[in-house]
């Protein structure tokens, strides 16, 4: 992988341009290009390029540069170029805190990747408190293959950035979205699933008529979506691993809007009858027994549950216009959540159960919004013309959405406060969009 | 610009004219297929020629030339007053060939949120149901499907793009 910081940038510099807003443009993935555009003040650390120990010269991937990119992209670290490092250990029995604190970096990294067999490495890392002169991380993984280091060297971004930050790390989550490339014949309409970083872009499923609506397992095995193929909308959940798929429901008229229970048993979908009135079921998976929650003729959809179990948020414009309503999931009488604005739509909760993002109308432009559900302020977080799709990071922290550039469709993430956002851009072109950010990985 | 125009023109024109095309029910065998019985037959081309000049005469039933998209203003699923023909004559040959088979496809623009989108694309096509089934369409002749913002004429987010796609077409099916 191959990291490029336009400029030669020290971390001063960097937290200036940061401050004016100025967006820096890091190479930091073969598939994505990725924009960072922070306000925070982020911390300077320094992660040492990774001894390796094993066939030829050169180490299979660069870890260290992965875990840089990583904890780059956060928006909340400034790891430090190399040629500022005035000395490079593999070893924490190597590092000299006094040079390090020269440098000034608050952190340091370093590490080992050994080869243990044909394909069997060890990765192994260590991370230091420079002013407390203190390891703070040791950490060993021994059963590393080509296939699993860059997640490997994810998983050691991510317990370096929850020892600094406190706040788990997203770095060995996965996206799903949809990709749309061609027009009219060559339409084509993708499915598809990456590391959270760009890479690993696998396509999931393909077809000429649309797909919609991708929603992961709680279990992050299977992806639940709607398509269209004959013309027709059909729920399907397929399994990631064996690429097998089932359909759920394909009732005449509506089949729309899916989304998994936090147990994984149910799905809270859309159906809209022959008469098309759409409202909210909610469908056993096993049983295939449908209980329906609303009965309004006006249009209710994009269900989605909150974390608890005990709710389900959605859609409804039976006031007028879009708004955010929510219902108990054993069924009972609807209550409005939002009330700012003309047009408040798709409503998904942060897995902490603490905040609602959804799409809101902000002076004509539609924009990813977030409601602290206590306070019930909302604050807009995005700032295109045509933001859609909200989706929380499995930390709550942080949220991915889709917005235009051009004629296209891209995801940018932003920080639930508001202060970091960044571009993903897929570089293979198409319309990108949909993104939903994958549970926490199990380790 | 005016290339994109060009080609989003030419995309229109295409689509309406693969729509007419499906439209239009295949004709009915014609007495080509009894042709002169000698021998030598199968040199004749099939379709160049009734040695008796035969021709298809009567009305079509399915009358070509008839427009298969109607458009909607913004936030409306109310069949604009100019297009009520279009739904009156569509309904005629629906009523008069009951085992006609027609499929309403609701489109949005792309503004909003896509699953909300879904269902103003099927509002649009529930509005034209109902006025077809009004004027003596079978409820069994027509379904509806709504691809939202899906399936997008012009591609571009002018207002013109927009009132391009927010639409229902009727697709023949039988």
């Amino acid at each position: 992988m191959k990291t490029e910081v336009t400029g030669d940038i020290v971390p001063n510099k960097l937290r200036t341009l940061v401050l004016l807003g100025v967006l820096l443009h890091v190479t930091a993935a073969a598939e994505l290009v990725i924009d960072v555009q922070g306000v925070a003040q982020p911390t300077p650390v320094a992660i040492v390029p990774f001894g390796w120990e094993g066939d030829g010269g050169v180490m299979p991937i660069g870890v260290a540069d992965i875990i840089t990119a990583d904890l780059r992209r956060s928006g909340r670290f400034a790891p430090i170029a190399e040629e500022k490092m005035l000395q490079k250990p593999t070893d924490g029995a190597d590092v000299d805190f006094q040079d390090w604190s020269f440098v000034g970096v608050e952190a340091v990294v370093v590490g080992k990747l050994l080869q243990t067999g044909a394909d069997e490495f060890t990765l192994q890392f260590q991370l230091f408190d420079v002013f407390g002169r203190r390891q703070l991380v040791g950490y060993r993984m021994p059963n590393v293959s080509r296939a699993t280091m860059r997640g490997a060297a994810h998983r050691a971004a991510d317990m370096i950035y929850e020892k600094l930050t406190g706040i788990k790390g997203v770095f060995g989550t996965r996206v799903a979205y949809v990709r749309a490339t061609g027009q009219a014949e060559d339409r084509l309409y993708s499915l598809m699933i990456s590391d959270q970083d760009g890479f690993n872009e696998h396509t999931i499923m393909e077809s000429k008529d649309p797909i919609m609506s991708p929603a992961w397992s709680p279990d992050s095995r299977q992806l639940a979506y709607v398509s269209f193929e004959g013309n027709q909308s059909s729920i399907w959940v397929q399994t990631l691993r064996t690429g097998n798929r089932f359909q759920v429901s394909a009732r005449p008229g509506i089949n729309g809007a899916p989304s998994f229970s936090p147990d994984g048993r149910q799905l809270v979908l859309t159906l809209g009858g022959v008469d098309g009135n759409l409202d909210i079921h909610v469908l056993d998976i096993n049983s295939r027994q449908t209980t329906r929650l609303t009965t309004h003729r006006a249009i209710d959809t994009e269900g989605s549950w909150s974390p608890d179990g005990k709710y389900i948020y959605f859609t409804s414009d039976r006031s007028g216009g879009p708004q955010v309503y929510r219902v108990p999931a054993t069924g009972g009488t609807p209550e409005r959540v939002t009330f700012e604005g003309s047009y408040n739509a798709r409503p998904r909760l942060s897995p902490d159960g603490t905040k609602l993002a959804l799409v809101h109308n902000d002076r004509g432009n539609y924009r990813i919004a977030v409601m602290d559900l206590e306070r019930r302020d909302l604050i807009v977080l995005s700032n295109g013309r045509q933001d859609e799709s909200p989706s929380f990071a499995p930390n709550s922290d942080s949220l991915i959405y889709a917005t235009r550039q051009g004629r296209n469709g891209v995801l940018e993430t932003v920080s639930a406060d508001g202060l970091i956002r960044q571009k993903l851009a897929a570089r293979t072109g198409g319309d990108v969009r949909e993104p939903v950010w994958s549970p926490f990985p199990r380790y | 610009m005016s290339n994109i125009k060009l080609i989003t023109a030419a995309a229109l024109v295409l689509f309406l004219a693969g729509c007419s095309q499906e439209t239009i029910p295949d004709p009915e065998p014609s007495d080509e297929v009894f042709g002169p019985a000698d021998s030598d037959a199968s040199t004749n081309s099939m379709g160049s020629g009734d040695p008796y000049g035969g021709e298809e005469f009567g009305a079509d039933p399915s009358a070509g030339e008839l427009d298969t998209v109607i458009y909607f203003e913004f936030d409306s699923s109310e069949v604009r007053p100019q297009d009520q023909d279009i739904v009156g004559r569509h309904a005629m040959q629906l009523a008069e060939n009951p085992r006609l088979r027609v499929r309403l496809e609701g489109h949005a623009d792309e503004r909003g949120s896509r699953e909300y989108n879904i269902g103003l694309g099927e509002r649009r096509a529930q509005a034209v149901r109902r006025m077809l089934m009004i004027q003596g369409v079978s409820a069994d002749q027509i379904s509806t499907v709504s691809f939202g913002e899906e399936r997008p004429v012009a591609f571009g987010s002018s207002e013109s793009d927009y009132a391009q796609n927010r639409r229902v077409e009727f697709k023949y099916t039988n």
